[in-house]
């Protein structure tokens, strides 16, 4: 008929369809402080409250989705501890809000969803998981001058960039690999060492690292193996390995690769010592390897689980109802960074907080955490695991270079532990001052 | 058509015609409004139609299944990086690496189609999805033993577009109005999918036009006719994968960082859902195809969640499943709705209307 | 030598799980010229399935074998049921529409199913109970277990099966009717819509199996499983001959060991450093220990992929398939 009528109709619907959309779209202010209450005559006026919206992204679908969550959920728990504790920020009761989105692990909606956040106002953002969305979306964040915490990227280069708002909580893999490479050469000595990864960036990434430590170690490495972050069958690349009998095989990739290879590789009669990375650190290895689980090593950044905070183990086990996977300890800190950084530098505006949050110090669940001048996280301590009865247990732990046995490393931190008591002590005093002025205040709101 | 119509009244072309370009010019500003989210969103959409157009050369236009396309837009994007970046220290300026991305993209399109002359329909549509996933695999590896794309690394620290001084990435104001990074690469995606435009509707009637349209009716009967069917094929293979290519220079740029991971199957199956979903053969088609495509998900990204607590006072679901879920109910439901698509080219609809009778 | 026949059993028992899933692709091919992208859907709800009824059983004290078996009672059902509203709702009235148009149709389907996949049974990767114990043979130091003999012993069954149904029973040959020319097999009193439907039920039955079958065996279901499994299924179909029962058992087992293979040997075969002369071009790159591998492991996909590749090249019909004339 008359098509290109319709194509006038049609551009110009689309145009209105488009803008409408955007109108009818909540407004979502960062900050929005209640009015000063009135004056009542009976009950004491409420105090003021701000709203303090943070950001955080992970992958929601897709094949690490299930990580996603765990980010997300150990992100939702500071924010709900926050909520609770009734922090005062600029002499108002700060309100957190977390906005969850999904990046699909693909950088380009890694980039439309960062945009979102920055349009959005967030005061601050956690995420994303992986380093190959955290990278490009690093960019938008730095030109808004938000600060960004990332609780899983393990790739150096995130940091590498020289933005002032990228911050990690997580160790690198240049600290990762060389902390499982040589505790696996000193404790294992192996004379011979396969490697295999997943070609992703973090396996390929971690990998590489565990090289270089073992070759300057002085130990064979024979040639690079890989699979892809979706192979579930490694039967011919074990059964290569298994004829040139390594005493030592290390994995870089996640667990859900990870378990099913180590299966395989006993069911072929492979009997060298397997070590992974954090991205395998996890019970899920013992579902899915079964028996063949028994006795691998691992590595994972910062303090293990078990010596993280109790209030954050019981309360995400309340809340959520099961364990934490891997990250969620992190996301936690790094929501929790966010938040101290904003009540010492007493308000949630990022031009304000970014110099406190670059020189904080801060005792999380992860244990203390420093940045340095790259944002990266100060002395990172790594933990190796060994998979005992089926769950992980911590045996070691790296720190600068030094290898200490764990329960040494648990007698060290019940000395510093009366620090943290005073800590706690500190922050329940100011509180009740906290509440004393507000009280005072509306009495006096009320006199008037 | 109906030129007819409108030769009556010439003046409405015109007037409908400034209208859009109007439309079109304003655009990014009343969406920066909104956010400039919706910009970068635009942009992307934009690079969507250009694969879209390409891609309907090879199927629209010649009729050839290609369910690999994506590896032309990877190469291009590659080319880009590895010549305007720090990973060999290259900074060739963007007026000189768009053409050699699309000459590269066009070289690896005649090196697919050369190979599949003689393959029938589905038989092409797998060895054209097994090359996208060897062009991804390669990227994804040739870190070692000499490094050229950086693996899963991915290439940082891509150089944005520059004129001089003019940085494609900074944002300038001019005339009072604020001119962001992604407003600023919102132009000249314009102005390239104008030129993309006029040539597929230049190509569309043209002597090489109606050849591919012959092979793709019925090709013993345009060989017999005289058409050349090698070279004509090899033509549109390497036509569409040039787009492609400058489609995948301008993504590295905007992006600033890729990797292989973009460039996965999925997409290659997205672009060609938009193509099909429009109308394959009609470019007007393709083009929505591609704008609904890109919108859609975006729309829903948003309203998704505040819908859900308007009428049920909290999450139902989780925004990210059911997005994907209205998603998939819409290409089910469009596709059995209208199976031309939903702007069917002249021929498609007069195919249609003859099988229901 | 012991490596060698280690890398020819895993190459055959992958290869036997890629022909049980490319069967289901071939049988809907063969009848109306139809890709169903959705199929490997199919075999990952299979496994979900399977996955829930063990969970519930594995504590019950039966015997594994009565496990398994029941759970796959319980997922051939369902995922026949799944294939039947596919066809019924999807395909169906796209009979006549353009090549494409259930193409993208099946792609929709395909999303959705993934997605109610991840609403029912979680994002996390599902770890397999083990209800049958892995026990090995030896042959010389290679190791085949009881598992891995079962998946080749089954799949061949299931071809057998159905090769037999489609050439000695009155349905398969109302089913080789409507592949040939569906409008004269309704000449001939076939209800053609019925065969289709019963096509595409079986299809998805034999998903169903595959689906335990892959799950059983490699201890892991995740909602992401089909699309890979579907993709190079669907290569083994398309590499013995799209339509060809016999065939895609044949393309399956070739790929497979095309796979095993080439990641076994591909990497030695293309490492510079063991070749005379060029390690002498490429000096102290090659010092003691030291590789340059061109091709490793990492290409695996890519060798599968080349095979098909060249194979169609040659023989575009497939390796099995019939040679057709040129279709307008």
């Amino acid at each position: 008929m008359q098509p290109r009528m319709n194509a006038i109709a049609l551009a110009a619907v689309a145009a209105l369809t488009l803008v409408a959309c955007g109108k009818e779209e909540p407004p979502k202010p960062a900050q929005q402080a209640a009015p000063a209450p009135a004056a009542a005559p009976a009950p004491p006026p409420p105090p003021p409250t701000i709203t303090v919206t943070i950001g955080h992204v992970a992958p929601m679908t897709g094949g690490i989705a299930h990580l996603g969550e765990d980010n997300a959920n150990g992100a939702r728990l500071a924010i709900e501890q926050a909520n609770a504790a009734k922090i005062s920020i600029d002499g108002k009761e700060a309100k957190f809000v977390i906005v969850a989105e999904d990046d699909q692990a693909d950088p380009k909606v890694g980039t439309t969803v960062a945009q979102k956040l920055v349009d959005a106002k967030v005061a601050g953002v956690v995420g994303h998981l992986n380093s190959g969305t955290s990278i490009p979306a690093s960019s938008i964040y730095s030109q808004a001058g938000i600060p960004v915490i990332s609780g899983s990227a393990t790739n150096p280069k995130l940091t590498e960039q020289g933005y002032k708002t990228q911050f990690r909580v997580v160790g690198r893999d240049d600290q990762q690999g060389p902390a499982i490479a040589s505790f696996l050469a000193a404790n294992n000595k192996p004379k011979v060492v396969a490697i295999v990864d997943d070609a992703t960036a973090y396996g390929e990434g971690l990998a590489n690292e565990v090289e270089k430590t073992l070759k300057a170690a002085g130990i064979k490495v024979l040639p690079r193996e890989k699979g892809t972050d979706k192979t579930t069958d490694f039967k011919a690349v074990l059964t290569k390995l298994k004829g040139r009998n390594p005493d030592a095989v290390f994995y870089g990739g996640m667990d859900a690769t990870g378990g099913p290879m180590l299966k395989q590789a006993r069911e072929l009669g492979i009997k060298a010592v397997f070590a992974f990375g954090d991205g395998a650190c996890t019970d899920k290895m013992a579902e899915l390897a079964g028996a063949a689980a028994e006795g691998l090593i691992c590595s994972q950044a910062g303090i293990p689980p078990q010596a993280a905070s109790k209030q954050f183990t019981d309360g995400f086990k309340t809340k959520f109802g099961k364990d934490p996977i891997l990250y969620s300890p992190f996301t936690y800190d790094a929501a929790w960074l966010l938040i101290e950084s904003m009540k010492k530098a007493n308000s949630p505006d990022p031009a304000k907080y970014l110099p406190e949050l670059a020189k904080i110090s801060h005792r999380g669940a992860t244990g203390l955490i420093e940045f340095d001048e790259k944002g990266d996280r100060k002395n990172a301590e790594i933990t190796i695991f060994a998979l005992k009865g089926g769950k992980v247990e911590p045996i070691a732990v790296v720190q600068g270079g030094q290898t200490m046995a764990y329960n040494d490393f648990l007698t060290k931190l019940a000395t510093s532990a009366g620090a943290v008591v005073q800590q706690v002590k500190d922050a329940a005093a100011s509180a009740t001052t906290a509440a004393g002025d507000a009280a005072k205040a509306a009495a006096d709101a009320v006199k008037k | 058509m109906a030129p007819d119509a409108l030769k009556k009244h010439p003046a409405a072309l015109w007037i409908g015609g400034a209208m859009i370009a109007l439309a079109l010019l304003a655009l990014p500003f009343a969406l920066a409004m909104v956010g400039t989210t919706w910009v970068r969103i635009t942009n992307l959409a934009i690079l969507f139609i250009l694969l879209s157009l390409g891609l309907n050369i090879v199927v629209g236009f010649a009729g050839l299944l290609d369910l690999g396309y994506i590896a032309f837009y990877a190469v291009g994007a590659y080319v880009y990086a590895l010549l305007a970046s720090p990973h060999f220290g290259l900074h060739l300026p963007f007026w000189l690496v768009l053409p050699i991305g699309a000459a590269v993209a066009a070289f690896f399109g005649v090196l697919l189609g050369s190979p599949t002359l003689k393959l029938r329909g589905d038989y092409l549509a797998i060895v054209t999805l097994g090359f996208g996933e060897i062009i991804r695999i390669f990227l994804n590896n040739l870190s070692k033993p000499i490094n050229i794309t950086n693996g899963p690394q991915g290439v940082s620290r891509i150089d944005p577009f520059s004129i001089g001084s003019f940085s494609f990435s900074k944002p300038d104001t001019f005339l009072g109005l604020l001119f962001s990074g992604p407003i600023k690469y919102y132009y000249l995606l314009l102005a390239v999918l104008l030129v993309v435009i006029v040539i597929n509707v230049r190509l569309q009637d043209s002597r090489i036009g109606r050849a591919w349209e012959a092979i793709r009716e019925d090709e013993v009967a345009a060989r017999a006719m005289g058409i050349n069917t090698t070279r004509m094929k090899l033509l549109a293979f390497a036509m569409g994968a040039s787009f492609g290519g400058v489609a995948g220079g301008m993504f590295s740029a905007i992006q600033g960082f890729i990797s292989p991971e973009s460039f996965v199957l999925v997409e290659s199956v997205m672009v060609l859902a938009m193509v099909v979903l429009g109308g394959m053969g009609n470019i007007w088609g393709v083009i929505l195809g591609a704008v609904l495509l890109s919108f859609v998900p975006e729309i829903l990204r948003f309203t998704v969640e505040p819908f859900q607590q308007t009428v049920f006072g909290r999450q139902v679901v989780e925004p990210e499943v059911i997005r994907m879920l209205i998603f998939g109910l819409a290409l089910v439901l469009i596709m059995i709705l209208r199976p031309g698509g939903l702007w069917p080219s002249a021929v498609r609809r007069r195919e249609l209307a003859a099988g229901r009778e | 030598m012991d490596i060698f026949i280690q890398q020819v059993i895993n190459g055959l028992t992958l290869g036997a799980v890629y022909a049980v899933v490319a069967l289901g692709y071939t049988m809907v091919y063969g009848i109306i010229q139809l890709i169903n992208f959705a199929h490997g859907e199919v075999v990952m709800i299979g496994a979900m399935i399977a996955f829930s009824v063990v969970n519930l059983l594995a504590g019950s004290g039966l015997p594994p074998i009565v496990i398994v078996v029941l759970a796959t009672a319980c997922a051939v059902p369902l995922c026949m049921a799944v294939g039947y509203t596919m066809e019924r709702v999807a395909y169906r009235p796209l009979r006549n529409a353009p090549r494409l148009a259930p193409l993208i149709t099946a792609i929709g389907i395909s999303i959705i199913l993934q997605h109610l996949a991840l609403m029912i049974w979680s994002r996390n990767p599902l770890a397999f109970p083990q209800p049958v114990k892995s026990v090995s043979f030896h042959i010389g130091e290679a190791t085949i277990t009881n598992i891995q003999l079962g998946i080749i012993f089954i799949s061949v069954a299931m071809m057998a099966g159905l090769a037999w149904m489609i050439y000695r029973t009155r349905l398969g040959a109302a089913m080789r009717a409507t592949a040939q020319n569906a409008q004269v097999a309704g000449l001939m009193g076939i209800d053609s819509d019925r065969i289709i439907a019963l096509t595409f039920i079986i299809g998805a039955g034999l998903a169903a199996v595959a689906g335990v079958m892959v799950a059983t065996y490699y201890g892991i279901a995740h909602y992401t499983m089909g699309a890979n499994l579907g993709l190079k299924a669907f290569c083994a179909a398309v590499l013995g001959g799209i339509g060809n029962v016999p065939g895609a058992m044949l393309g399956g087992v070739v790929l497979g060991i095309v796979e095993a293979l080439g990641a076994g040997y591909i990497g030695d075969l293309t490492d510079l450093c063991r070749w005379p002369v060029v390690s002498g071009w490429l000096g102290e790159r090659c010092g003691p220990d030291q590789h340059f591998v061109l091709f490793g492991s990492n290409y695996q996909d890519v060798f599968a992929f080349m095979v098909l590749i060249a194979v169609l090249v040659f023989r575009p019909q497939g390796l099995l398939g019939e040679r057709v004339g040129d279709r307008a």
